[in-house]
């Protein structure tokens, strides 16, 4: 048996290549780089979009040039230059696809590489899917199947056009424009992103999911996706990320909007595995999104994240829960591997009665990373019986990383319970021993001890997304996860 | 008159009664300089983002007391621990009180800030230790600006001090509003040992601010044992800044009662720089009307070995307002820390306010570093239990309390100091429960 250290797998951590760092070459449509208003007008115009639309991208670019880029997270970066970006780059300027074999033969061989076939996918896994290669959506399968059941799933330019009075009900309600410097810049360009709208009392037959690719060199991946779920229906959503390898910093500034109204629960799932630089540090994805979700009486909204990708990560997917009765959830995994930075956790702002969140985060950092939870739970003096529980949990890999706890409790009633616990350890040479006393190998043990740290949160995926979670651990703690 | 005006003119004025040409007073305009540059701190620094100062700040402050008063000892006996002998260094608006204090200089110095600055036999000790752990914030900077009084204790190598040493901050404040700021010293040498307790009280309604700082070095096998007790009129505001500077195989414990005052900020400071160390940070808070309590720790593990311990438990009634604001911080190669936080609240009315914000940054991979941080009631199923044997609510109540807070009081070394906290807290929950923890 070989003998297989800690100091073995933290090499192989460190040496292991990014998988999806190949370039697809599609003749793309890019518009020249820079950021002023009229760029802004080009991209609503090349969308075909109403004035109002316009209007209210004008509008947070205004907001826009006020603000100032936040400076408080504790991560380390040189601030992308926006000038320097192109906000609109859309693969072929075929503008739509019926069926499958429209769509360049080069895109679906990208898809195959990234280990999603689109027709495999529609035919086994049954998973309605929306793709998104450098912020315009591609192909959305399954569009007639949802369609019965009355639920809309498209790409939200399309939603403009053809669902105006649900866009312009919802969009920015949850996030408004000037909620904070990214937000507002990915309201004025956004290219593109999902929309989905479940009726009332439709429980969604199969999982939603958004696959997103920047491509294109000197792009930014400005995305929006707006879920709305309905009184009394049922959603799972999944969302997927990958980026070639370059040495540029690619900026990727999404937005997500849920609404989760009276009785309706949204469950929203991301696996993150954007380019996360070359193990030097150099390139990678700065991923700084913001997402949140309102939640209406008895509803329910869940965020089940595994972040394994990115130079930068900036995110904080939150709930409000607003209606009496509504819970929130939060279930993370970040890995954070050779030069990462992770500064994530969440927001659960508790304003109606008997509400209920939980939030498990667990942050693995190995190389020379630095992973940081950082949380809010806020309980309004309104807010009686609120209960909330945190845990966060770090595992720390060699002695170059570091792990932060840095959560925000503030409570302003009496008859709330808040309880919040966070570790931070190694794996323990004694856990180890324990493995290798009953004919474990240290491998095989150190690949238990992570999938037990991280079970919690992995047991939250959907089965059709697990798989693929597990798949980009072994990625990151290749050899580690079995 | 601003604040900052005030200030100015105030500094102007303690340039005509001190040595202007000593090491101290380069230290005071440097300090004035730093404090003119930050300013006082707003809401919008993270380190004050719960706690605003500007209630405090926005009066008209004395810096030094028109004349001096005295005071009876029959007056502030039952301010002091005065069931045991102790050596005492008291001060009536910032200005030391002979006739009430007892200091001596016999195998260990305990005695006075303004001495020891004034005395070239301490010249050594105040170039080695005088303002080298104080912190370079606005608020620790106007404290060395003004910098003249205070406890000033060397307890030297292998000296146990045989007596607990009080330091008390009497005000009179008889002018109207007054400001003053203690500047205290703690030497402790290699295999020494010293209790401490230190207390600011005021003796009528107007209103007091103090701002004061405290810097405790502890050497190689030293044991520290202090004690804070807060427990002021509402009319009081206190801002202390304590660091502490541990050596290897010390053990510094620190104690902090805050039961009253108007407004309260703990500033607690730990650096270890000596492997196996031992650092001890408990608080108990019990707050009622529009008290308003932050602590905010801090605990530096820059060396191996190390365990720091850190336990607050609070209670909070009608509109009080609670910040905890903890922080665990452990260097690359201070492997093999073993570091807990934890920190437990209750809030008995729904206008009561907690902020909570435990913190954890580590840069070593083999430590032990947890906290827990919880927020609830006390528990309905005990109070029934209680009630149906015949213990009446509020009675019941503060048995629950105290248990709450015993994990604390038993860390308590000194058996007169848990009696007195154990009638405050009783005090503070008005009832008479007859026993002593």
């Amino acid at each position: 048996m070989s003998k297989y250290t800690e100091e073995q797998l933290e090499k192989e951590l460190q040496t292991k290549e990014y998988e999806y760092g190949f370039y697809t070459d599609i003749s793309s449509d890019t518009i020249p780089i820079g950021l002023s208003e009229e760029v802004i007008r080009i991209i609503s115009a090349k969308k075909n979009e109403p004035q109002w639309m316009l209007d209210w991208r004008l509008e947070s670019y205004r907001v826009f040039k006020e603000m100032e880029e936040p400076e408080w997270a504790n991560v380390k970066y040189d601030k992308p230059d926006l000038q320097s970006i192109s906000y609109y780059s859309a693969p072929n300027s075929k503008p739509k696809y019926d069926s499958l074999d429209e769509v360049d033969p080069e895109l679906l061989e990208t898809f195959k590489k990234l280990g999603i076939s689109i027709d495999e996918q529609k035919k086994l896994a049954g998973v309605a899917m929306d793709i998104v290669v450098d912020s315009v959506s591609v192909a959305t399968t399954f569009k007639k199947t949802l369609s019965e059941k009355g639920i809309i799933f498209c790409p939200i330019s399309e939603a403009i056009q053809e669902h105006p009075e649900l866009v312009k009900k919802y969009l920015g309600t949850v996030i408004p424009q000037k909620d904070n410097y990214y937000a507002a810049l990915n309201s004025a360009v956004f290219s593109d992103g999902s929309f989905c709208y479940i009726p009332k009392g439709v429980r969604c037959p199969m999982e939603l999911s958004t696959y997103f690719r920047i491509n294109q060199a000197g792009t930014g991946q400005f995305e929006r996706t707006l879920v709305i779920a309905d009184e009394g229906s049922y959603v799972s959503y999944l969302e997927g990320c990958t980026a070639p390898s370059r040495d540029e910093n690619q900026l990727h500034a999404a937005c997500v909007e849920l609404i989760a109204l009276d009785d309706a629960e949204i469950k929203y799932s991301t696996v993150q595995n954007w380019y996360p630089g070359n193990s030097e540090g150099k390139g990678g994805v700065f991923n700084f999104v913001t997402k949140r979700g309102l939640c209406e009486r008895n509803a329910k909204i869940s965020w089940t994240q595994v972040e394994t990708g990115s130079a930068v990560t900036w995110k904080y997917p939150s709930c409000v829960l607003k209606g009496d009765n509504s819970v929130g959830e939060f279930y993370s995994i970040a890995v954070t591997n050779n030069h990462q930075q992770a500064d994530t956790g969440t927001k659960m702002v508790h304003l109606g009665k008997n509400t209920k969140s939980t939030i498990i985060s667990k942050g693995i950092s190995a190389g020379k990373s630095q992973n940081s939870y950082r949380g809010l739970v806020k309980i309004n003096s309104r807010a009686s019986n609120a209960r909330n529980f945190s845990q966060c949990d770090s595992l720390l890999m060699g002695n170059e990383c570091g792990a932060h706890t840095f959560p925000y409790i503030e409570t302003g009633n009496s008859t709330s319970k808040v309880e919040h616990e966070a570790t931070t350890s190694k794996i323990g040479e004694d856990q180890i021993f324990y493995c290798n006393q009953r004919g474990i190998d240290t491998e095989k043990a150190i690949a238990l001890i992570v999938n037990g740290f991280s079970k919690e949160v992995l047991n939250k995926l959907p089965m059709e997304f697990a798989v693929e979670a597990q798949k980009l651990l072994e990625i990151s703690l290749e050899g580690s996860v079995g | 008159m601003s604040f900052k005006e005030n200030i100015l003119s105030s500094f102007m004025a303690l340039e005509n009664e001190v040595d202007t040409d000593s090491y101290v007073h380069g230290l005071r305009n440097e300090a004035l300089d730093q404090f003119e540059k930050l300013g006082l701190p707003l809401r919008r620094d993270e380190a004050y983002k719960y706690t605003s100062l500007k209630s405090v700040f926005n009066k008209d402050y004395r810096l030094f007391p028109r004349e001096e008063k005295n005071i009876n000892y029959s007056d502030i006996k039952k301010y002091l621990i005065h069931q045991i002998d102790a050596y005492r260094v008291i001060f009536i608006d910032g200005v030391y009180s002979s006739h009430l204090s007892q200091t001596t200089h016999d195998t260990f110095d305990v005695c006075l800030m303004s001495s020891a600055l004034n005395n070239k036999k301490y010249a050594t000790v105040i170039e080695n230790y005088y303002n080298k752990l104080a912190g370079k914030d606005s608020l620790s900077s106007l404290n060395t600006a003004f910098a003249r009084e205070g406890a000033y204790i060397q307890i030297p190598k292998n000296t146990i001090a045989t007596k607990p040493i009080e330091i008390v901050n009497f005000s009179t404040g008889s002018e109207s509003a007054m400001m003053v700021q203690p500047r205290n010293l703690v030497v402790v040498g290699e295999n020494a040992q010293v209790q401490i307790i230190e207390r600011h009280q005021s003796l009528t309604k107007n209103d007091v601010l103090t701002n004061s700082v405290t810097e405790i070095f502890a050497d190689k096998h030293a044991l520290v044992d202090y004690y804070k007790i807060q427990n002021d009129n509402e009319s009081a505001s206190l801002i202390d800044h304590t660091s502490v500077q541990q050596q290897a195989n010390s053990e510094v414990r620190l104690h902090t009662f805050s039961f009253g005052g108007a407004l309260t900020r703990n500033n607690l400071n730990f650096v270890q720089q000596g492997e196996h160390c031992n650092s001890l940070l408990n608080g108990v808070t019990i707050i009622e009307g529009k008290q308003h309590v932050d602590h905010s720790t801090l605990v530096h593990h820059t060396a191996p070995n190390c365990e720091s311990y850190q336990e607050y438990k609070q209670v909070f009634d009608d509109r009080a307002v609670g910040v905890f604001n903890g922080k665990v911080l452990v260097d690359k190669i201070a492997q093999k820390i073993n570091a807990f936080q934890q920190n437990n609240n209750i809030l008995v009315s729904d206008k009561a306010t907690i902020n909570a914000k435990p913190q954890l940054e580590i840069f070593a991979d083999d430590v032990r570093c947890s906290h827990g941080c919880t927020i609830g009631q006390l528990d309905e199923d005990a109070l029934f239990y209680m009630q149906s044997r015949g213990i009446g609510i509020k009675e019941a109540r503060a048995l629950l309390m105290f248990a709450f807070a015993n994990s604390v009081l038993e860390s308590v070394k000194i058996p007169e100091i848990k009696s007195r906290i154990t009638k405050l807290i009783a005090n503070k929950l008005k009832v008479n429960i007859g026993f002593d923890l």
